[in-house]
């Protein structure tokens, strides 16, 4: 489609010298064609009506308590945190390295960033017994290998569902104290053991199409000797 | 020990400083004591001293400061490249490279056939003793 003709603008009131302009305040009041917008409109200009004032609150009581000192209040901050930035090296169904934490030196299948930025990534469990996690990128390296990781599902997970379970105090008594203890460590609830098998089994499938993909990810990574963390390729 | 490899018009040479670092050029000219003209199919003419320069076995056939097509064209006839990746120093620096650009998921493949190789050998070596001790 052409676009559309358009004239360069020519101003109605061009600047004769720095601060002198061609036409006084009245010439542009009829060049504007202000007159006819006032005739259309019965004498006047248009005008948007106000929005109603809003009204003042029924003023208040004069409060016969002060506060002892003049507390500052903190100014409001609207900001909202984005998620921290993925490195371009990270995309689904890539291979970490975790660096830190009990699973150091294992390899790991990245499956997608949560909302608070952390990494969420998973063994798989039965390979090398690192379970849904999240996990930060400043403590990852990423492998150039990838895996195909369409057919899984890992929309469940957020950053909720990692959440501490809060459980309700109870007062015990001494005699309770020794016996109290053993019942504190509670296992892992059922659905988090399937939804764990849920996300491995599509894992798996995908994993089993590469020779020794299995094995590899089932090893730890280690610095041999001989081996320059910044010469290597990853 | 007489030398074997001169500095003439026509050595190809490696440069093994600097940001052509590891190229293959041809010594098209000699400036004086200490540099020479340089050039090679991919890179502007420039001159280099000697000491980034490493001489190789291979020489080409050329007068003195050819033409780019020239020079292009005696490389291709004396098969420069062909040799240079026959010859074994050339044949450990591509090992070199490959060996560099090796991803981790590839260092793990290659320690797993290290394993195999070294299983397999070993296997041989028992049936041999096995002989000979019987």
């Amino acid at each position: 489609m052409a676009p559309k003709q358009r004239t360069s603008r020519v101003t109605r009131n061009p600047e004769l010298i720095r601060g002198v302009r061609k036409h006084s305040r009245s010439q542009m009041y009829h060049k504007r064609g202000l007159w006819a917008i006032k005739a259309k409109n019965g004498g006047k200009f248009p005008h948007h009506e106000k929005k109603a004032a809003v009204a003042e609150a029924v003023a208040e009581k004069v409060s016969k308590f002060y506060p002892a000192d003049d507390v500052k209040k903190p100014l409001s901050n609207t900001r909202k945190h984005k998620p921290t930035k993925l490195r371009a090296s990270i995309t689904p169904g890539t291979v970490l390295i975790i660096l830190t934490g009990r699973f150091k030196g294992k390899r790991v299948v990245f499956l997608m960033q949560l909302s608070s930025g952390l990494l969420l990534v998973t063994g798989p469990f039965k390979i090398n017994g690192v379970p849904v996690r999240r996990v930060n990128q400043a403590y990852v390296i990423a492998t150039s290998t990838k895996v195909d990781i369409s057919e899984v599902n890992a929309d469940k997970f957020d950053d909720k569902y990692f959440a501490k379970q809060v459980e309700k105090k109870k007062k015990k008594g001494e005699s309770e104290f020794f016996e109290a203890e053993k019942e504190d460590k509670s296992s892992l609830p059922v659905e988090k053991k399937d939804d764990q098998k849920a996300v491995d089994a599509a894992l798996l499938k995908a994993l089993e199409g590469v020779p020794d993909l299995k094995a590899y990810l089932g090893a730890r990574f280690s610095l041999k000797s001989g081996m320059k963390p910044h010469e290597l390729v990853f | 020990m007489p030398f074997k490899r001169y500095v003439e018009i026509g050595r190809v040479a490696l440069v093994n400083y600097g940001k052509e670092y590891g190229q293959l050029v041809v010594i098209v000219d000699v400036i004086d004591q200490n540099r020479a003209l340089v050039d090679a199919p991919d890179m502007v003419r420039s001159q280099m001293n000697f000491k980034r320069l490493s001489l190789t076995d291979i020489k080409i056939d050329i007068k003195r400061v050819p033409k780019k097509k020239t020079l292009i064209a005696a490389m291709e006839a004396a098969d420069v490249k062909g040799k240079w990746e026959k010859s074994s120093w050339g044949r450990k620096l591509i090992v070199q490279r490959r060996r560099a650009s090796l991803n981790d998921f590839d260092r793990f493949k290659l320690m797993l056939a290290k394993i195999k190789k070294a299983g397999v050998v070993r296997q041989e070596l028992a049936k041999l003793k096995k002989e000979t001790a019987a």
